[in-house]
């Protein structure tokens, strides 16, 4: 089993509020991770940690076996491996679809602008998006851009995909076509570690369910053991909360 | 789907009703408008031309000869204000887009330019443009530098580029501050460097942002060329004055003023058409 990504003891703190305390994890190739846990536990500092857009203050996280928060590391060959899709879709609104899908393969892996648009023609025929292709970001749904931002993020065939919460600001009705290609991405291969509210979705793509709280992760398994048999209290009362609210 | 099904649409006897009062609506305001133009309009002309002075003001400020006679001395001059406004222009846009850039950068190599814009922008947004002119388009020929040339074209439109860069670079800092932090971390999450996302996703959305605010600095150089007249530079105004000064009338100013505003609405009208443009190419898609 290769290992992608290892979460070594990472530890964070924004000003004296330690936000990730200890955290490790291990993503295997081809594996999907989802992150649950209530807003403020840490899920998201975790994936800004991992694409260097946050600097950990201890502990160290391994890309294929190489230290990507040693000193010296360049970030940005880093996150030329990493894709990362935002709660917010985070489109780029000056760019029209297929503009906003190649900009990075052309300009940062230096692939001519006819290939970089083929793939990503086909890319966009292949998630059912080929009428959006010249359309401006404004003039899409809320499930569409965020299916767009993911097809951007995959575009430059990234080593891992992180997804931040991709549903949260999303009508329930368009939550489910941002889910489908999700799971195709993890029928295809993709190495993944989601942060989601989604506890089916969590249930039906997870290879493994880590639970934060308070910056811990308390429980790490399968979502069988993790979603139907909480060992920890902190897990316990937060899943009764969400069968609570009707969302479990 | 079901409208096809459901026939032709014929609209219904409410639809019809409301149509013809929103039509009558706007009759009402476009008569109410043309009346009440046509009062404010004759109530200034009648006022100016009974006042007890306008048969003077009017040989002297709108006199027809010699707004003829002046009118080709006028124009010449004004040929030296194209060129100065054109020059200007492109030079303005290029020095205050690498002062915005530097006092933008977070780079610490770059942290002395940073300070350098600062300051700039500081002082050449305070100095009234006058003094600038005159400080370069007489001081510095009167140092007497072997090779530097002692043109009062040269210098002052350079007096122009240095106040007016400092202008438009505060306009573009401000369309580049005015894009979202989200947008920065986006582009960088796809792996391009600061650099790439300045040229890629920053700028094009602060420029895009700025336009008007950015021509109309660029309205008013134009109209600020005529100021290098003091230094004797025969511009549109400065034959206008050689012209006064034979004549005593003032007429000559107001052609020169009449042809300043003529020069300065096709980049008004410009600046309209772009902004609508951008408008509707964002939110309609599909059509770039």
């Amino acid at each position: 089993m290769t290992v992608v990504l290892s979460a070594q003891q990472v530890r964070k703190t924004f000003g004296s509020e330690l936000v990730l305390d200890d955290v490790t994890l291990e993503v295997p190739e081809h594996s999907v991770t989802v992150l649950i846990g209530a807003s403020g536990s840490g899920k998201s500092t975790l994936l800004r940690c991992i694409n260097l857009l946050e600097p950990i203050d201890d502990g160290r996280i391994l890309l294929d076996d190489v230290d990507i928060t040693a000193v010296g590391t360049d970030p940005d060959a880093v996150r030329r491996r990493i894709g990362t899709v935002f709660q917010h879709f985070n489109l780029f609104p000056h760019l029209d679809v297929l503009d906003n899908i190649t900009l990075a393969p052309r300009v940062v892996h230096g692939v001519s602008k006819d290939e970089a648009e083929q793939r990503a023609i086909d890319l966009l025929a292949r998630f059912d998006l080929t009428a959006k292709t010249h359309a401006f970001p404004d003039r899409l749904s809320g499930g569409q851009q965020q299916r767009v931002a993911i097809i951007r993020a995959i575009a430059t065939e990234p080593r891992l995909l992180l997804l931040d919460e991709v549903t949260s600001a999303l009508d329930p009705v368009l939550v489910g076509e941002v889910l489908e290609l999700v799971a195709e991405l993890r029928h295809d291969g993709m190495t993944m570690v989601v942060a989601t509210h989604e506890m089916g979705f969590a249930r039906r793509v997870a290879d493994q369910v880590g639970f934060l709280s308070g910056g811990v992760l308390h429980e790490v398994g399968v979502p069988e053991q993790v979603i139907d048999a909480p060992r920890t209290p902190g897990l316990q009362a937060f899943l009764t909360a969400l069968r609570h609210a009707g969302r479990l | 789907m079901s409208e096809q099904s459901r026939g032709p649409y014929a609209p219904s006897d409410a639809r019809i009703a409301r149509e013809a009062a929103a039509r009558r609506a706007a009759r009402r305001s476009s008569m109410i408008a043309a009346v009440s133009t046509l009062i404010v309009g004759v109530v200034l002309v009648v006022g100016v031309t009974h006042t007890p002075g306008w048969d003077r003001v009017q040989a002297s400020f709108f006199s027809w000869d010699y707004a003829r006679q002046s009118f080709p001395d006028v124009v010449q001059g004004l040929w030296l204000n194209i060129r100065v406004m054109v020059v200007c222009e492109v030079l303005i846009l290029g020095i205050g887009l690498a002062v915005a850039l530097s006092r933008t950068t977070r780079s610490p190599l770059l942290f002395p330019l940073r300070i350098a814009a600062a300051a700039y922008t500081d002082v050449f947004r305070g100095l009234p443009l006058l003094l600038v002119i005159f400080l370069l388009g007489l001081g510095v020929p009167a140092l007497r530098i072997n090779g530097l040339t002692n043109s009062v074209v040269v210098w002052g439109a350079a007096a122009l580029v240095l106040t007016y860069s400092a202008y438009v670079a505060e306009v573009l800092r401000a369309g580049i501050e005015s894009v979202h932090p989200t947008q920065r971390m986006a582009a960088r999450a796809l792996g391009l460097t600061p650099a790439q996302t300045t040229r890629h996703v920053v700028l094009p959305q602060a420029v895009r942002r700025v336009i008007p605010p950015l021509l109309n600095d660029l309205v008013s150089l134009q109209k600020d060329s005529g100021l290098i007249s003091v230094l004797g530079a025969i511009d549109a105004i400065k034959a206008a004055a050689i012209d006064t000064a034979m004549s005593f009338n003032f007429t000559p100013y107001v052609v020169a003023g009449a042809l300043f505003v003529l020069l300065t609405i096709p980049l008004a009208r410009y600046t309209d058409w772009l902004s609508a443009r951008m408008a509707s190419r964002q939110q309609q898609g599909g059509v770039a």
